[in-house]
């Protein structure tokens, strides 16, 4: 009975553990192509006649068809219509400054729980997770009824009369440290022969030279940001931005500084440094990748955020419309194919992040 | 010199209790003991990086208990070197003196005697993450000298070395102390090591510290190597 069974029990050990693989390999890849089936059914969308001209001719499609004509007209409305042109400048202003903001408070976060312990660390540390759990309808709500209260409407009160000088000041100030910091750096680059960068940097200076000058001549701007006050306005935008990417910025910068050797800021600190010399000088520099993979994560959830920003700051045309506000006005009136359109836009940019996640960033758990 | 008076230090079920020793100016002494016995934590202690809940320590005299880790003038080589991996080998070395704003031709000139003194001259633009064990031991050896402190405190300096490069570890640092005064604390689990730098050699155990005579040295094993 052995000899019997022998071969073919054989052949299933021997294949038993590549059968195991290709069983994960099928139920995985299932997801895969799923993402992918979507973004070539967008493509096949806006791009109808791509598919056909490479069915009849084959391999030499590239040098039989016209690419002007195959250019979607979609595309081309979209980006000449003013609304959707307000719509993309509005989105690249506010996911920038909502992804600074993120950064600014998300970085001493970030490190505040990594290396330091407090009472009500786990408390902090849940209440970080909020925003990423609660349904973003429930934020945005929750940001709306905020501004309610007593406080929300101080609040609100406040901005209308100081938000436009504060955020001006705010700009001009960071601007000038920004400015001070390169002056500094160009000279011990010069110091160094460093030439190159010196010139790169010199370069810099003059783009936030400009930044500053900007800033000022377009002063009443700032003022008219803040005229209606908060909510249903184009602050609101940043804030419900911010309320969410600041949480993925803060628990990405945390793993950051979990991962950096503390040993090292503990060195520094024996060689003269107080703790945020140490944390200035050797902490974040090795945090680079950190910084940069959190600014992209904040920058990339900012774009698609869209239920905060459809309860709170309202889906008025031309004042808070963002992109992910488009795709939604644009369905529904029917017209699908902007929509389409302008969500290419949207996935074209995500992978823009994804590209410099991957180049510069962390890769898989490690961070540096 | 180095004086610690009752020194006590816990964290977590972890406990040191009543640790008192004293090292003069100029010394060599060893400090040696079982793995987790606290010796890096009694290290981390003098240099300022954790506080002791009781005890006062003092360094050349001077009270220092509460003083923090900036303002004591310990240098500090832990045991995986914690060289910083963003800057250069010279920026490395002459850390120290950039935080106190020295001027750059100082810091170059210090940074090149004791590159020479080391012996690593050539490694002085690479970056040190691509240094081998040896290596970065003497540029994070280098690096803690470049601020010329009155305290010099060694985890384990010749751990991970093959013989011939810890031969050339020991002389380098028993030529550091013909060339300097200060005071060095280093903690090691290898007797050879020990019999052959220090002065004086203590004991860390169960979470008291006690003195080896040098009749003692050679028979007990506190840890094999």
């Amino acid at each position: 009975m052995n000899a019997f069974f022998q071969r073919p029990l054989r052949w299933i050990l021997r294949t038993a553990d590549t059968g195991f693989l290709a069983v994960l390999a099928v139920v995985g890849s299932t997801y895969i192509l799923l993402i992918l089936g979507l973004l070539l059914a967008d493509l096949q969308f806006l791009f109808p006649d791509v598919a056909p001209a490479l069915k009849q001719h084959g391999l030499s499609a590239p040098l039989r068809i016209t690419w002007d004509s195959l250019w979607p007209e979609a595309i081309s409305k979209a980006v000449s219509s003013p609304e959707i042109r307000y719509s993309i400048k509005l989105s690249l202003i506010t996911c920038t400054v909502s992804t600074i903001l993120s950064l600014v408070v998300g970085i001493p976060l970030g490190y505040l729980l990594a290396r330091t312990s407090f009472v009500g660390k786990t408390l902090v540390d849940a209440v970080l997770d909020i925003p990423i759990v609660l349904p973003p309808l429930v934020l945005g709500l929750s940001l709306l009824i905020l501004f309610q209260t007593q406080l929300g409407k101080w609040f609100d009160g406040f901005a209308r009369h100081w938000g436009g000088d504060a955020t001006f000041f705010a700009t001009i100030a960071a601007l000038l440290l920004i400015g001070t910091w390169l002056a500094l750096r160009l000279r011990s680059m010069f110091q160094r022969d460093q030439w190159l960068a010196g010139f790169i940097c010199s370069a810099a200076i003059l783009v936030v030279v400009f930044a500053a000058k900007t800033a000022t001549a377009h002063r009443a701007e700032f003022y008219r940001l803040y005229a209606g006050g908060i909510t249903f306005q184009i602050p609101s935008i940043v804030l419900a931005q911010f309320t969410v990417s600041c949480a993925f910025a803060a628990r990405t910068m945390r793993i950051t500084f979990e991962q950096i050797n503390p040993r090292t800021e503990s060195v520094a600190m024996t060689l003269g440094c107080t703790r945020a010399g140490a944390f200035w000088r050797v902490g974040l520099p090795q945090a680079r990748r950190g910084i940069i993979t959190a600014a992209s994560i904040a920058w990339a959830r900012a774009l698609g955020e869209f239920g905060p920003i459809l309860v709170f700051a309202g889906a008025t045309r031309m004042r808070t419309e963002v992109l992910p506000t488009t795709v939604f006005l644009e369905l529904s009136i029917g017209n699908i194919e902007a929509a389409v359109a302008v969500s290419m836009i949207m996935v074209v940019a995500a992978l823009i992040v994804l590209l410099i996640m991957r180049a510069v960033g962390i890769r898989g758990n490690r961070v540096v | 010199m180095i004086a610690l008076e009752s020194i006590g230090i816990r964290q977590g079920c972890f406990e040191l209790s009543d640790i008192s020793f004293a090292v003069e100016a100029g010394s060599h002494a060893v400090l040696m003991g079982r793995t987790g016995s606290g010796k890096t934590s009694l290290l981390e202690t003098i240099c300022g990086l954790r506080r002791p809940t009781a005890g006062k320590i003092r360094l050349n005299g001077v009270d220092v208990t509460r003083l923090p880790a900036w303002a004591r003038g310990v240098a500090y080589v832990p045991q995986d070197r914690a060289l910083f991996g963003t800057m250069t080998v010279r920026d490395n070395i002459g850390f120290a003196l950039q935080v106190r704003r020295a001027a750059s031709a100082v810091i170059r000139k210090r940074v090149l005697d004791l590159a020479a003194f080391m012996g690593i001259e050539k490694l002085l633009d690479r970056s040190p993450n691509d240094l081998s064990g040896g290596e970065a031991g003497r540029v994070a050896l280098a690096r803690a000298l470049a601020p010329e402190p009155d305290v010099l405190l060694l985890d384990e300096p010749l751990a991970g070395l093959d013989e011939e490069t810890a031969d050339q570890m020991i002389e380098l640092i028993e030529s550091l102390r013909s060339r300097s005064s200060t005071t060095i604390l280093h903690v090691t689990h290898r007797r050879a090591e020990a019999k052959r730098l220090a002065n004086r050699i203590f004991v860390l155990d169960a979470g008291r510290l006690r003195e080896l005579r040098s009749s003692e040295i050679a028979r007990t094993p506190p840890e094999a190597p």
